[in-house]
């Protein structure tokens, strides 16, 4: 089977409406003198399954984006249209309920769709057989390691049958190995699945081995400086040469636009 | 070759999984109860001998302050009397009914207080300033309103218990981790649902906490209300330690107190179960080492 690779990252086709749009968001945070801009007219839109990458150093609003795509936050002023898509958003923290097990979680997530018992309960199994927890379903949040809470909270956000996956730095907490792991898992889920993917992440080499293109933010205020598209092969590996040899491009833009502010 | 990389990754995932996954050393439940009786029993045997030893050292004559083995035989005695069964049971009629109410009339006022910022700015402190008002200042109040019967006892109950209890609920929510609401927000958890399936639970070890404390006042309130509403031929708790100061019955006495503290330790333990329950289950027991 040969696997199309190079579609992918070009999966943007002309006329079709984007999965997200956002158009010249501000976003500012207090008034008058104490005032911050966290966001300044950032424009951005993603096409259904395509995979976006959001870098930037610390200070670039990158959170405050997603919360705003999320409905967690309104912009200050331009508008985010992800027209009737469902939207479902992982964090950096798992964000499981402590008072339900493993499989409690996810099912949940299912009851608000209005499943019924029966039907919440395959459905969870399959699931957390995606995630490749199926034999802990019945385990408490607190008894599983930080990568395996956070596949659960994968799960959990696959659960809601969503278009659009927002990702708030989702494996920054995590060992290298562990993270090389869901790298591969995530990067199965949303071609099965056909989502539309905005992952925040400050590791270069990340954005670089998961993204169809990287869009790179500048800091106080957030402003898009570069959209680098990624035509890598897939399956790419975080150690492999050209992904190295992109993310030092990158990586040297980055550490430009941080030096500006040391001056 | 290629068929065998998603073997590889589900392996390597499987037994990533096996590695971090906490093993965890179970004690027996004769052995966890055996290690929290012997300190008890330990601390019981010393108050028992400081005890007996300030009766041997006679600042009071044995009818005034009776000796541990006198009012051990006096409580072994009244075991076996209907009376004191009938006054151990009026006494938690009254304490149980006295609590459910304070549970309602806390839970109802709580929810309010912290749902509604009003509400809350109103009345925040005022429950706080409540819970700290000593209850047997109530109780003129309460029997020029009720007059001496059972009601007065009652209300004061509520009112010791019901601060604590909405106290617990407000602290509870108003803890909600904000990860925990974003999350909830994210998976289309509103309003109600929002109540059942996110806020509520999760305030539920400070409502524990809240409970805790709010039958403690409860307790209390109920003591000081027996001893000064005294409603004939009904024997509770408080009407025996009432009768044997008038009777000068030493023995009497201290056998009663020592039912109202047993009561209150049994009741103490049920606490403790409930709340090290709810920490076993959401992980907040991990003790270092």
């Amino acid at each position: 089977m040969t696997a199309p690779t190079q579609e992918l990252g070009s999966g943007r086709t002309e006329g079709q409406r984007p999965a997200v749009r956002l158009d010249a968001v501000s976003k500012v945070y207090g008034r008058g003198a104490s005032s911050l801009l966290a966001l300044d007219k950032v424009s951005l839109d993603a096409a259904q399954g395509e995979f976006v990458c959001l870098l930037g150093a610390s200070g670039c609003g990158k959170s405050t984006l997603l919360n705003l795509v999320a409905g967690l936050d309104r912009p200050t002023t331009g508008s985010i249209d992800t027209g009737d898509r469902k939207i479902a958003m992982m964090f950096q923290e798992p964000a499981l309920f402590p008072w339900l097990t493993v499989a409690g979680n996810v099912e949940l997530a299912l009851r608000v769709q209005g499943l019924d018992r029966t039907a919440r309960r395959a459905r969870a199994a399959e699931l957390l057989d995606v995630v490749h927890l199926g034999g802990f379903a019945k385990k408490r949040p607190h008894e599983l390691s930080g990568g395996m809470r956070q596949r659960v909270s994968l799960a959990r956000a696959l659960a809601q049958e969503a278009d659009l996956l927002l990702m708030d730095e989702p494996f920054g907490a995590l060992d290298a190995m562990t993270r090389d792991l869901l790298h591969d898992e995530l990067e199965r889920i949303w071609r099965e699945r056909n989502l539309a993917v905005l992952f925040v992440t400050h590791n270069v080499r990340e954005a670089v081995r998961l993204g169809d293109r990287v869009v790179l933010l500048s800091s106080r205020p957030g402003q898009v400086i570069e959209d680098y598209p990624v035509r890598l092969p897939r399956p790419r590996r975080t150690e492999s040469a050209d992904v190295a040899e992109l993310a030092g491009v990158i990586t040297e833009r980055l550490k430009e636009e941080v030096r500006r502010h040391g001056r | 070759m290629a068929v065998d990389a998603p073997n590889r990754l589900n392996e390597q995932i499987a037994g990533l999984d096996a590695l971090e996954i906490q093993v965890k050393r179970k004690r027996g439940v004769p052995a966890l109860l055996w290690g929290r009786i012997w300190p008890m029993l330990i601390a019981v045997g010393i108050v028992l001998a400081i005890w007996e030893g300030v009766v041997i050292a006679g600042f009071w004559p044995e009818y005034v302050f009776a000796g541990p083995f006198t009012a051990l035989g006096e409580l072994a005695d009244r075991l076996g009397t209907a009376e004191f069964w009938h006054a151990i049971a009026t006494t938690m009629r009254r304490g149980i009914t006295g609590f459910a109410l304070a549970i309602l009339a806390g839970v109802v006022v709580g929810a309010a207080v912290s749902r509604v910022r009003l509400l809350r700015a109103a009345f925040g402190s005022l429950i706080t300033g409540l819970q700290t008002m000593p209850s047997i200042a109530w109780f003129p109040l309460a029997i020029l309103l009720f007059g001496l019967n059972e009601s007065a006892i009652t209300f004061v109950v509520v009112l010791g218990a019901a601060p604590s209890i909405a106290n617990g609920l407000i602290t509870g929510v108003d803890y909600t981790p904000p990860i925990l609401l974003r999350a909830g927000h994210v998976l289309g958890l509103r309003r109600v649902a929002l109540y059942r399936h996110l806020i509520l639970p999760a305030s539920l070890p400070s409502f524990l906490a809240g409970l805790k404390q709010g039958w403690a006042f409860a307790w209390r309130s109920l003591m000081a209300g027996e001893i000064l509403v005294i409603i004939a031929n009904q024997p509770s708790l408080g009407e025996q330690l009432h009768y044997a100061r008038e009777l000068a019955d030493s023995a009497r006495l201290l056998a009663t107190m020592i039912v109202i503290l047993v009561i209150g330790v049994l009741v103490d333990v049920l606490f403790g179960v409930a709340d090290s329950a709810l920490r076993q289950r959401w992980g907040l027991d991990q003790r270092i080492g």
